[in-house]
């Protein structure tokens, strides 16, 4: 799988919490996930949403998605057209709801990348580009029960191939 | 080589030899989902294909977080999950029943020894029942109740204990935010907690749950202890289901250990907007509040409101702020009629909404104004938790959120007692 997109990244770089990407507020108000990507990150930055282009990455720091085990934060991300996320390490429950979306999340020093720099991913050489820079990074392999879920296109996908878990 | 609390319960639904870093398939005993997470659920569910849930006696539904609904977007939701309960013959807690994480032991759905999933990341808090529970997402819950099973990769346990004894005025609350203010907000991360302690010990098993609750808050995946007499009791006047408990080999493999001296404790705050963003009372003593919060998953059991009662005891909430209470289930509300604890507390001036979340999640009531100060009982202080972005929350015990009430300021709980 290879990935292309500019790097957005947000005013605040670690601990970034699910009520900060979808707030209580609208998770609660709206069902469509269209209406929803809208608001994603408000109340971070009321710009980060006008600022993306499909296919971007969303790049931060630690412990990315702590809080709440809304799916919905994972699916406001995807559907505002954001491609992965990168960061340097993930809340547990946030992590698994990416993959079970079908949404990349990638562990990765994330210090070099800057807003706009265009990025390339590419997940089956565990690469990272960043086009701007001309720099390449590393990635570790996702663990094998991720690389499937994203292979299936999600944990619904999977569910519907397989018809539960197989894994 | 021994086993941790999350190996044994692990490897005992799965039928494997599971030890830490392992992926198993394992049978669940219980799970549950709440209003904001069962829609998308639901939805997952019918993407899925499925028409019956794998057995509707383990499953259960509470509508908790915004309810009654304060509008009509939350009013569909509530719908769907209604009609959904209904058509697999679920349990359904509907507006007023309570909140998740008291319902799903109060009404004995869990007991030692099981694996539980909640659609919800305060899951965590049965484990002060020596129960393996853990939030998952909308679509894990989907899954769940589809096969009856979910997948997990077996978590290393951080080992913490708290030596010594609570000194008067502190409690639990103070336990566990001193522990998340030390090791940091993704200090626990992907690994299990086990809890252990004299501190501990002596402590009800309702306070206890408050430390289950808040192991999510240092990114941990459970926050186990053992079952002791008093949990061993707790279970049995709550529960018909066979207990099943499991204590940590005395050779288990732990990623860390921590000590923590409870003997020296004292009133824990966490400033916003970070729970771990904790410091003692004294560095903050004097912040002028306008807003006290007391229930919540973390703390609205009898206790914690007895606790408030009796500092504000012929006491009155400080003149222009305000105190809301949410008794964290229907039963606890009624216990607290009964023993005059309600009472007390309207008459020093709090004022009382429907048994659930409460303002916890900004989502329906008491949503605080720009710039104001609110200091609660809840478990996550967020910008914007509470529905207001330009709020600042501080998280406290019962006892310092009462004491605060009193003065109209941040204060010591331990001069009212
Ligand atoms: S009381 Fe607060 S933390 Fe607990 S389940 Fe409700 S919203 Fe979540």
């Amino acid at each position: 799988m290879n990935l292309n997109g500019k790097a957005r990244r947000l005013p605040q770089n670690d601990d970034i919490n699910t009520d900060y990407i979808i707030s209580g507020r609208y998770k609660f108000k709206i069902q469509d996930p269209v209406e929803l990507a809208k608001h994603v990150m408000e109340d971070v930055d009321p710009a980060f949403y006008g600022r993306l282009q499909e296919g971007d990455f969303l790049v931060a720091g630690r412990n990315f998605g702590c809080g709440s085990s809304r799916e919905q934060a994972p699916m406001a991300i995807k559907y505002a057209g954001i491609s992965a996320v990168l960061a340097k390490s993930f809340a547990r429950i946030f992590y698994r709801n990416c993959f079970n979306l079908g949404l990349p999340a990638i562990e990765v020093d994330t210090d070099k990348f800057a807003e706009g720099d265009e990025l390339e991913v590419d997940l089956d050489n565990g690469l990272i580009r960043d086009k701007t820079k001309n720099i390449e990074l590393k990635i570790a392999p996702l663990p094998p029960t991720m690389q499937t879920l994203l292979g299936d296109g999600g944990l619904v996908e999977h569910f519907k191939k397989h018809g539960g878990f197989a894994l | 080589m021994g086993k941790t609390i999350a190996e044994k319960i692990l490897s005992n639904h799965s039928g494997r030899d599971a030890k830490a870093g392992d992926i198993v398939i394992a049978d669940l005993d219980f799970m549950i989902g709440q209003d904001g997470t069962s829609g998308v659920a639901i939805d997952s569910f019918r993407k899925m294909g499925a028409k019956k849930v794998a057995d509707p006696s383990k499953i259960a539904i509470i509508i908790d977080h915004s309810s009654p609904s304060p509008n009509e977007g939350v009013s569909a939701i509530h719908k769907k999950i209604r009609e959904f309960a209904s058509e697999q013959g679920l349990t359904l807690y509907d507006i007023g029943c309570g909140v998740c994480h008291q319902l799903t032991p109060e009404q004995g759905h869990v007991v030692p020894g099981d694996l539980v999933i909640g659609a919800d990341s305060h899951t965590c808090t049965y484990g002060a029942l020596n129960v393996f529970s853990t939030g998952i997402g909308s679509t894990d819950l989907a899954a769940g109740m589809i096969s009856g099973k979910l997948w997990f990769k077996v978590p290393e346990t951080m080992k913490v204990v708290y030596k010594g004894k609570l000194p008067k005025g502190t409690s639990s609350k103070d336990l566990i935010l001193a522990l998340i203010g030390k090791i940091g907000a993704d200090g626990a991360t992907y690994l299990a907690l086990e809890l252990y302690g004299a501190a501990i010990d002596e402590l009800s098993v309702d306070a206890r749950f408050t430390l289950s609750n808040m192991a999510i808050e240092c990114g941990a995946k459970a926050g186990l202890m053992a079952a002791d007499d008093k949990v061993m009791a707790w279970v049995k006047q709550h529960s018909q289901k066979k207990p099943d408990p499991q204590a940590a080999d005395k050779d288990a493999v732990y990623k860390q250990t921590i000590e923590l001296d409870a003997a020296k404790l004292e009133p824990q705050i966490a400033k916003p907007h970070t729970v771990d963003n904790v410091c003692p009372i004294s560095k903050v003593l004097g912040t002028p509040i306008q807003q006290g919060y007391i229930g919540t998953c973390t703390n609205g059991r009898l206790e914690d409101f007895q606790i408030a009662a009796k500092i504000l005891k012929r006491k009155k909430v400080k003149d222009g702020t305000r105190l809301i209470i949410a008794p964290a289930s229907k039963d606890i509300l009624m216990a607290m009629i009964a023993d005059g604890t309600y009472e007390s507390l309207l008459e020093s001036g709090a004022v009382a909404v429907t048994p659930g979340c409460g303002p916890c999640v900004g989502t329906h009531n008491g949503v605080p104004s720009d710039g104001e100060n609110v200091i609660s009982t809840a478990n996550r202080n967020f910008k914007g938790r509470m529905g207001n972005p330009n709020a600042f929350i501080y998280l406290a015990s019962p006892a310092t959120v009462a004491a605060s009430m009193i003065e109209g300021k941040i204060a010591d709980p331990r001069n009212y007692l």
